[in-house]
């Protein structure tokens, strides 16, 4: 079986020094090899921006795509070959701004994905502009005077599409990030898990110590319940969303794949493409 | 006796102008009339006049007819628009219930029919269709057993009383026109079919009979006319072969969602029309970088923006061969019946996997909806080809990757898909090295975008340039693509008659352009028409740059959204020559 130093290449990120991402990198090879994955048993799917270099960080199959497509590319993967695990990964830009529409319908569909995202509230590989992660007033190259705009909340939202697996983390504690990861990963369906990762370079603000002041952990709540939805969406709004933990599961809704008439087992990837000449005839025949 | 006719009905959008055509239609298919179906719609649901030609003939017909014989009309709206179409001593059928009048000075021959009347007394106007087409099938004579056979057919699953009443609708509504008329009409009586039963289709089915055919098993796609069809038609046949349809959020998700399945190893496909082609623009660029087997159909309709939604036009074709930033080797190929439908898709597949490139399948709404008879199809013809594919590999050392973009003699590299022990690689749309993994070296730049960019050279589809050119020297060649073949052939029938040697040929390979195919039939020509349902001679302007002989080349254009007439096209180049 696999260790985490298997899902290890020899590339040097270009991240820079105390990025949060690394840890997100690591708790992603931990928990691949905590489930016993094989490397070629992973696709890992990402978009563009910094964190969407994570693809080519982890020693396994992975596709680096177009900005804020990582979710329809990794549903189509996963569409073709059930038999793999299937993570997608990038930013908060990449998956709450330009990529919205398809989080939205990603989280609806249920496909058996799990979504890393690494939110750090900025624009980190364009060098500094607000995300709509970015707080009110937050001041960047593009918003000199202070974001005008609402935060969006990606919990609530997942929330509100019918998500089944909803965690957020904090990359520094890299125990209770490649726990959640290895929920996502067992999990029958789609999984958002909302990372924090601070940019160090172009965020002043949303600092590791602002973090750290500032997030609550689900295991201070030793009565919460995350099947309770209800219980999950007030939790969220009474943190301002700053909680870290497993939010929300729902274990009885089917993923996509199950859902599916005529889906089988198999990997489609890996079944016979061929047509039996029977079968041909009575498709022609509808059309005499 | 004649050999062929023109037959149409017309009504307000919603009131069985559609269920009429098809009944018809399917019965004259019983007695192995050749058709040949156009569709004039709006893109609204209820109301609107909306109208359905067919052109019955007993020998192979490719285009829609100049004239009409039959015009069916459910409103006067029906004859106000219609009416000029009818040769001289046409028939016109019109529902009694709204006191049909004839236009001024027009001499069809007016049957009213109580068509609302006859339904509601069997019980629902909804039988209408039924009443319309029963009467026109009177007066052309044919055999009325056929048509309520089809009847029973269309009604069998709703219960015996439904077929009865529906069967009676039909008698009811012949057996009125006949008294009326006397009988049937000498002028309209048609030669007998040969009785062989031909496949009648739209082309949008053919394509997804040919993509069951060649192996796709996966679809993603978003809805828009003129291309639904063909996801409609696949989510019906590809779960029995555990595949499926998925309908995203958008065009974009659609073609990311079929390059994420390729990648993975699955033929998988999206269709959409312009608006939706301009969302895949950068998806089709990856899948260029990448070197991922995509395929997709452009199903062509009246641009620009929403445009003429539900017309015919041809006028992406400059978006097809340009569109995307940078450069990539694309395929665009473009099917001229519905037999290179079912073929070409089959072939698309295969293109894509063969040279790991996107592939455009172009069609034009007069192609992807006409319902056209079709001659029989063959599985076997195209085998199903996965290029360089490799699933058994040897394992990988330690950080050894799979040279996934290998540089080869031919440009193509092997493929593995994702799950196969030894193939692990990178695939990112960065510029990378072989092994996948981003590289700004110059030299590897050159290397990859030369590897890429020489994949297609020399490649040619089966019939890349189809031509019927009898004449070693010919006064006009004639170059068309797509739906228009057929009414470029009537044409040339007349302009023979009228001495002028005519050559045709059809562009199937758009892009890469077949150059030395086209010379060939252009250096014999003294003149070179180019027709094309678009504004700014797109097709013209790619035989102008890959050709040359600018001097001899002219164009017939038409973009008000109808597709050519015979006599259009007889018209133009008469005037040329």
């Amino acid at each position: 079986m696999a260790t985490f130093k298997e899902f290890r290449n020899n590339v040097k990120p270009n991240w820079c020094p105390g990025c949060g991402d690394f840890s997100v990198q690591a708790a992603i090879q931990r928990a691949a090899a905590n489930v016993g994955l094989e490397p070629e048993n992973l696709a890992v799917i990402s978009g563009i921006g910094c964190s969407g270099r994570i693809s080519g960080y982890i020693n396994a199959y992975g596709l680096h795509g177009i900005h804020g497509r990582a979710l329809p590319i990794a549903q189509g993967v996963k569409l073709a070959n059930r038999e793999l695990t299937v993570i997608a990964s990038g930013g908060d830009g990449d998956g709450f701004a330009i990529g919205m529409g398809h989080t939205v319908h990603a989280i609806r569909r249920n496909l058996d994905v799990t979504y890393i995202v690494m939110d750090n509230q900025i624009y980190g590989l364009t060098k500094g502009q607000t995300s709509p992660r970015s707080a009110e007033g937050f001041k960047t190259k593009s918003t000199p005077e202070g974001s005008i705009e609402t935060t969006l909340s990606p919990l609530e939202i997942a929330m509100s599409a019918g998500a089944t697996f909803v965690a957020q983390s904090f990359s520094t504690d890299l125990k209770q990030l490649t726990l959640l990861i290895e929920e996502g990963l067992k999990h029958k369906g789609f999984s958002l898990i909302n990372v924090f990762s601070p940019c160090v370079t172009f965020n002043k603000v949303n600092t590791y110590d602002w973090f750290k002041e500032n997030i609550v952990n689900l295991e201070q709540f030793p009565d919460y319940d995350p099947t309770n939805r209800i219980a999950a969406m007030n939790k969220i709004m009474e943190t301002n969303g700053m909680l870290t933990g497993l939010i929300y599961q729902n274990k009885e809704r089917k993923s996509y794949e199950d859902l599916v008439v005529g889906f089988q087992e198999t990997g489609l990837a890996n079944q016979d493409l061929s047509l039996s000449p029977d079968h041909f005839n009575k498709l022609v025949a509808e059309f005499k | 006796m004649i050999s062929q006719l023109s037959w149409k009905i017309g009504g307000q959008q919603g009131e069985g102008v559609e269920s009429t055509d098809r009944i018809f239609s399917t019965a004259l298919n019983r007695l192995g009339y050749y058709l040949y179906g156009y569709r004039h719609f709006s893109s609204r649901i209820k109301g609107g006049h909306t109208n359905n030609k067919i052109r019955i003939s007993t020998h192979p017909i490719r285009a829609i007819s100049d004239d009409l014989d039959i015009l069916v009309a459910f409103d006067q709206e029906s004859i106000d628009l219609n009416a000029h179409e009818l040769r001289a001593g046409g028939v016109i059928v019109a529902d009694a219930k709204f006191n049909p009048v004839l236009p001024e000075g027009n001499n069809a021959r007016l049957f009213p029919v109580p068509i609302t009347t006859i339904a509601e007394e069997l019980g629902t106007s909804l039988m209408k269709n039924m009443v319309a087409s029963g009467a026109s099938w009177a007066l052309l004579g044919l055999p009325l057993d056929v048509f309520n056979k089809a009847v029973e057919e269309e009604f069998g699953r709703k219960g015996a009383a439904i077929v009865e009443k529906n069967v009676e609708a039909v008698k009811r509504g012949a057996d009125f026109v006949l008294e009326l008329a006397g009988g049937p009409i000498e002028e309209l009586q048609l030669d007998a079919a040969d009785g062989k039963q031909k496949l009648f289709m739209i082309g949008n089915e053919g394509i997804g009979l040919g993509a069951v055919a060649g192996g796709c098993r996966l679809m993603s796609a978003y809805p828009i006319t003129p291309a639904s069809e063909i996801m409609e038609y696949l989510i019906k046949k590809l779960p029995p072969l555990g595949g499926t349809v998925v309908q995203t959020e958008d065009e974009i998700a659609a073609v990311t969602m079929a390059i994420g399945a390729n990648y993975a190893g699955v033929r998988t496909m999206t269709a959409s029309a312009g608006p939706g082609l301009a969302l895949m623009m950068e998806a089709i660029g990856l899948a260029g970088m990448t070197e991922t087997p995509l395929v997709i159909v452009n199903t062509q309709r009246g641009g620009p923006s929403t445009g003429l939604p539900t017309k015919q036009e041809q006028s992406d074709l400059n978006a097809m061969v340009y569109g995307t930033h940078g450069e990539i080797p694309k395929i665009v190929i473009a099917p001229a019946s519905i037999e290179d439908c079912f073929y070409d898709t089959i072939e698309a597949f295969n293109l894509a996997e063969q040279y790991q490139v996107p592939v455009i399948i172009m069609t034009d709404l007069q192609l992807s909806l006409g319902k056209q008879s079709c001659e029989a199809l063959e599985l076997d013809k195209i085998a199903i080809n996965r290029g360089k594919l490799v699933r058994e590999l040897p394992e990988l050392e330690t950080h050894q990757l799979f040279k996934r973009y290998e540089l080869t003699e031919d440009g193509v590299s092997p493929r593995v898909i994702p799950g196969d022990k030894g193939g692990l690689h990178h695939v990112t749309g960065v510029e990378h090295d072989e092994t996948g993994r981003p590289s700004e070296n110059s030299l590897n730049r050159l290397k990859m975008m030369d590897k890429r960019l020489t994949k297609l050279n020399g490649m040619l589809i089966r019939d890349a340039v189809r031509a019927d050119a009898p004449h070693a020297a010919a006064d006009i060649l004639i170059i068309g693509m797509g739906s228009t073949g057929g009414t470029i052939d009537e044409a040339r029938t007349r302009l023979e008659k009228d001495g002028l040697k005519t050559n045709h040929i059809t562009i199937r390979q758009i892009h890469p352009f077949p150059t030395d195919l086209v010379k060939s039939y252009m250096d014999s020509a003294k003149k070179v028409v180019v027709l094309e349902n678009n504004a700014t001679a797109q097709l013209a302007s790619q035989v102008k740059l890959y050709v040359g002989q600018a001097e001899k080349i002219s164009s017939v254009l038409k973009y008000d959204g109808n597709p050519f007439l015979p006599s259009e096209v007889y018209k133009a180049c008469k005037e040329l020559s």
